[in-house]
C-alpha cells in the first residue's frame, strides 16, 4: 500500500465500486462515497489525501456545493473534479473553490492515476511547508 | 409562383399609375380642346358675319349711287330732250363714264311706250304697260327688280325711276348688267371654298355662286332662316357637307347677301392646335409609359432584392436556432452517455486488471476474452470521440483573439493532410494570395474549420483528385475558398450539410457535425460559410471571414 489515501465520489454504483477496486488492486487506498453527505461524513471521520469527486450529482448536494463544505473540513485535501460533460465552466469555478483538477468522464485510469500522483505531489511540497514552518518555529522557542 | 406575384405587382403599379397619370392628361387635353373649338367657332361666325355685313353695305352703296345717278339724270332734263337719240346717248356716255355698270338707258311715257332707248338692243316702240314694274314704278317713284332674262335672254335688272312733269310722269330705265353686282358681292368671298352671291326671297340666285349653281337657278336656301339684319346658320349643303351661312339683307328688302364657308377651312388653326395638343399628349403618354415601368421595374426589383436577403437571413436565423437547440439537446445527450461509457470503461478495465492475474491466462480462450476487452475498449473510445465532438459543437466557446495570417494556418493545416491526400492520390493546390493582412481571430478554430473542410473535400473525392484552396482579400472581408472535383453535392441535399448529424459519409465514418461546428465558429467570428456544388462537377465551399485589426500592443 501507498503512503496515501483517496476518496472517491460518484453516485453511479457500478462505477464506483469498480474503480475502488482496480485503485486498490494498483495497492492505492481507495474508499467509496455515493454521495456528497456521505462523503462529508466519511471526512469528518477520516483524513484523505486526495478526493475524486463527480460535479454533477443528480438529487442531493451537487458536485460544487460538496466541494466547498469538503474544503471546510478538510482544506488540505486535494480535490480532483470528474465531469460527465464539457462544463468547462462549471470545472473552473471548482479550481476557483480550491480544486486540484478536473477530468472528463470516460475517464481512462492511467489518466486518473496520473492525476492523483499530480495531486499527491502537490500535496507533499505543501505538507513539506506546513512541516518546515512549524519546525523553524518550534526552533524559534529553542 | 414567387416571380409571377412580383409581375403581377408590378403590373398593378403600372396599371394604377398610368390611369391616374392619363386620365387629367386627358380630361385636360378634350376640356382645352373644346373650349379653343368654341372660341374659333365664336370667332369664325363673328367674321363671316362681319363681312356679309360690310359686302351687303357695299351692294346697297352701289344700288343707292346707280338710283341717285339716274334720278338726277331724269331730275335734270325734261322729256323732250330725253327723247331725243342724241342726247340721250350723250346722257348715257355721262353716265357710264360717271359710275359705270349700265348696259342700256331707255325713256318710257305713261302708256307704257318705250320711246327712247340707247344700248345693244333694239328695244325702242316696245310697250310695257302690262308690265307689273311698269304699275310699280308709276305710283312708287323708283323700282328696283329681280334678275330676270326678259326680251334679251341674258339675266339682267333694271332700275327705273318716274319724274313728273307738266301733270305728266315719264319713266328713265336703265339696266346693269348683275356681272357687275356679282363682281362687289365675290368680294366677300375667301379661301377655296368660301362662296358669296345675291338670292331673292324665293332663294334665286341674283348673282352667279362660285360653285354649284347658275344665275336665276334655284338655290334651295330657306331665305325664311334669315331675319334682322345679318344671321348666321349652319346648314347642309346638297353633298351632305356642313356649311356656315352668314345673311345679310339688302336695304331694299328683296335681295339676301349670302356668304358660305366650310367650317373645316376656317378653323386650320383650330386642327393645327390639335395636332400639337395630340402630339403633346401622346408623346406625354409616352414619357410617363417609359418612366411608370422603368421606376416600378426599379422599385419592383429592388423590393424583390431585399425580400431575398431577408430571406436569406431568415434561413440563417433558423438555421442558429436549430443549432442552438441541437446544441442543448446533444449536452444532455452526452451527459447521459458518458455515465455508462465510463461505466463500462471501468468494468472492462477491471476485466483486463484480472486477465492479468495467473490462473486465468492459462485458459483457452485467454486470447479471445483479451482482444474481445481491447475492441471493447476501442469502441468507448470511438463513442467518446462522438460523443466530444458533440460536446465540442454545444459548447459555447468563445474565440480568443490573437494575431492570426490566414495563409499560415491554411498551410499548417494542410501538413497535416498532407499524407493522407497523397495516400488517395489526391493533389492540393494552392493559390494563396499575398496582400492578405494579418487579423485578430481565433487560430485554432479557424484551423478546425479548415481541417474539416479540406477532409471533407479529401473524402467528397475519395482517389484521384484535385483540391484546390484560394484565399483572397475582398474589400473587409478575406474569402477563403476550398474546390474539389468531387461527385459534388446534389441540390436537395445542398440546404442539409451544415444541419448537425447530416453526413453522406459511411456509418461510422463522420460524425455529421464537421461542418455544423464550423458552420457556428465563423458565425461566431461574424463570417459566412456557403457552398456551391454541382453534381459531377465538384464542390466550393467559401469561408469569408471579416478583417479585425488586431490591436496595438
Amino acid at each position: 500500500m501507498h503512503y496515501f489515501n483517496v476518496l472517491i465520489v460518484d453516485d453511479e454504483e457500478d462505477f464506483l465500486e469498480t474503480i475502488t477496486k482496480r485503485l486498490n488492486k494498483r495497492q492505492v487506498d481507495a474508499s467509496g462515497a455515493r454521495s456528497g453527505e456521505e462523503a462529508l461524513e466519511l471526512l469528518k471521520e477520516k483524513t484523505f489525501d486526495v478526493v475524486i469527486l463527480d460535479i454533477k450529482m443528480p438529487g442531493g448536494m451537487d458536485g460544487i456545493e460538496a466541494l466547498r463544505e469538503m474544503k471546510k473540513i478538510q482544506p488540505l485535501a486535494e480535490v480532483i473534479l470528474l465531469t460527465g460533460h464539457a462544463s468547462v465552466e462549471t470545472s473552473i469555478e471548482g479550481m476557483k473553490l480550491g480544486a486540484f483538477d478536473y477530468l472528463l468522464k470516460p475517464i481512462k485510469l492511467d489518466d486518473l492515476l496520473k492525476k492523483i500522483a499530480q495531486a499527491i505531489e502537490k500535496k507533499d511540497i505543501h505538507d513539506n511547508k506546513i512541516r518546515s514552518a512549524q519546525i523553524k518555529k518550534l526552533l524559534r522557542y529553542w | 409562383m414567387k416571380t409571377s406575384l412580383y409581375k403581377n405587382l408590378q403590373r398593378k403599379i403600372i396599371g394604377i399609375t398610368l390611369v391616374v397619370s392619363f386620365a387629367p392628361l386627358i380630361i385636360l387635353g378634350v376640356t382645352m380642346y373644346y373650349q379653343f373649338a368654341k372660341t374659333c367657332k365664336e370667332k369664325t361666325e363673328e367674321q363671316i358675319q362681319y363681312r356679309a355685313m360690310a359686302q351687303a353695305e357695299a351692294v346697297d352703296m352701289f344700288l343707292k349711287e346707280r338710283i341717285a345717278i339716274l334720278s338726277s339724270m331724269a331730275d335734270t332734263h325734261n322729256f323732250n330732250e330725253m327723247i331725243d337719240e342724241e342726247n340721250l346717248s350723250n346722257i348715257f356716255i355721262v353716265m357710264n363714264a360717271r359710275a359705270g355698270a349700265f348696259v342700256d338707258i331707255g325713256v318710257i311715257d305713261d302708256s307704257g311706250v318705250h320711246r327712247a332707248y340707247q344700248g345693244p338692243y333694239n328695244l325702242k316702240g316696245l310697250n310695257y304697260f302690262d308690265q307689273p314694274w311698269f304699275a310699280e314704278v308709276m305710283s312708287k317713284g323708283v323700282f328696283l327688280s329681280h334678275v330676270y332674262m326678259g326680251y334679251r335672254k341674258l339675266p339682267h335688272f333694271i332700275i327705273a325711276v318716274r319724274r313728273d312733269e307738266n301733270r305728266k310722269s315719264w319713266i328713265l330705265r336703265a339696266t346693269i348688267d348683275p356681272a357687275v353686282l356679282e363682281g362687289i358681292v365675290r368680294q366677300a368671298q375667301i379661301g377655296r371654298t368660301g362662296d358669296a352671291y345675291l338670292v331673292n326671297k324665293d332663294g334665286i340666285f341674283q348673282t352667279s355662286p362660285r360653285f354649284k349653281g347658275l344665275i336665276l337657278s334655284q338655290s334651295d336656301l330657306d331665305t325664311s332662316l334669315f331675319g334682322g339684319r345679318v344671321t348666321v346658320v349652319e346648314l347642309e349643303n346638297k353633298q351632305g357637307m356642313k356649311l356656315l351661312y352668314a345673311g345679310s339683307w339688302l336695304k331694299n328688302n328683296k335681295w339676301l347677301l349670302i356668304i358660305n364657308q366650310e367650317p373645316a377651312e376656317m378653323m386650320q388653326s383650330l386642327f393645327a392646335v390639335r395636332n400639337v395638343e395630340i402630339t403633346i399628349i401622346v408623346f406625354g403618354f409616352l414619357v410617363i409609359i417609359m418612366t411608370t415601368i422603368f421606376t416600378t421595374h426599379l422599385a419592383v426589383s429592388q423590393l424583390q432584392e431585399s425580400d431575398a436577403t431577408m430571406q436569406k437571413l431568415n434561413a440563417q436565423l433558423v438555421q442558429s436556432d436549430k443549432l442552438a437547440a441541437i446544441g442543448k439537446m446533444a449536452a444532455g445527450v452526452a451527459h447521459e452517455i458518458n455515465n455508462p461509457l465510463n461505466v463500462i470503461l471501468q468494468k472492462t478495465g477491471w476485466m483486463e486488471d484480472l486477465l492479468a492475474e495467473e490462473d486465468i491466462k492459462k485458459s483457452e480462450n485467454f486470447e479471445e476474452f483479451q482482444t474481445s476487452i481491447q475492441k471493447i475498449e476501442e469502441h468507448v473510445e470511438r463513442a467518446r470521440k462522438v460523443v466530444h465532438n458533440m460536446l465540442g459543437f454545444a459548447r459555447k466557446m468563445e474565440p480568443r483573439l490573437e494575431d492570426v495570417d490566414i495563409n499560415d494556418t491554411i498551410n499548417q493545416t494542410i501538413t497535416f493532410l498532407e499524407n493522407y491526400a497523397r495516400t488517395n492520390n489526391i493533389e492540393i493546390q494552392t493559390d494563396l494570395s499575398g496582400q492578405l493582412p494579418i487579423i485578430a481571430n481565433d487560430q485554432a478554430q479557424l484551423q478546425q474549420v479548415f481541417l474539416n473542410l479540406i477532409t471533407n473535400a479529401i473524402d467528397a473525392i475519395g482517389k484521384d483528385g484535385l483540391v484546390e484552396i484560394k484565399s483572397r482579400r475582398l474589400d473587409s472581408r478575406i474569402c477563403i475558398s476550398i474546390k474539389d472535383d468531387g461527385p459534388g453535392i446534389p441540390e436537395e441535399k445542398q440546404k442539409n450539410v451544415f444541419d448537425p448529424f447530416f453526413t453522406t459519409k459511411e456509418v461510422g465514418q463522420g460524425t455529421g457535425l464537421g461542418l455544423s461546428v464550423s458552420y457556428n465558429i465563423i458565425e461566431k467570428m461574424g463570417g459566412t460559410i456557403r457552398l456551391k456544388s454541382q453534381v459531377g462537377k465538384g464542390t466550393t465551399f467559401t469561408v469569408e471571414v471579416p478583417v479585425v485589426v488586431p490591436e496595438r500592443k
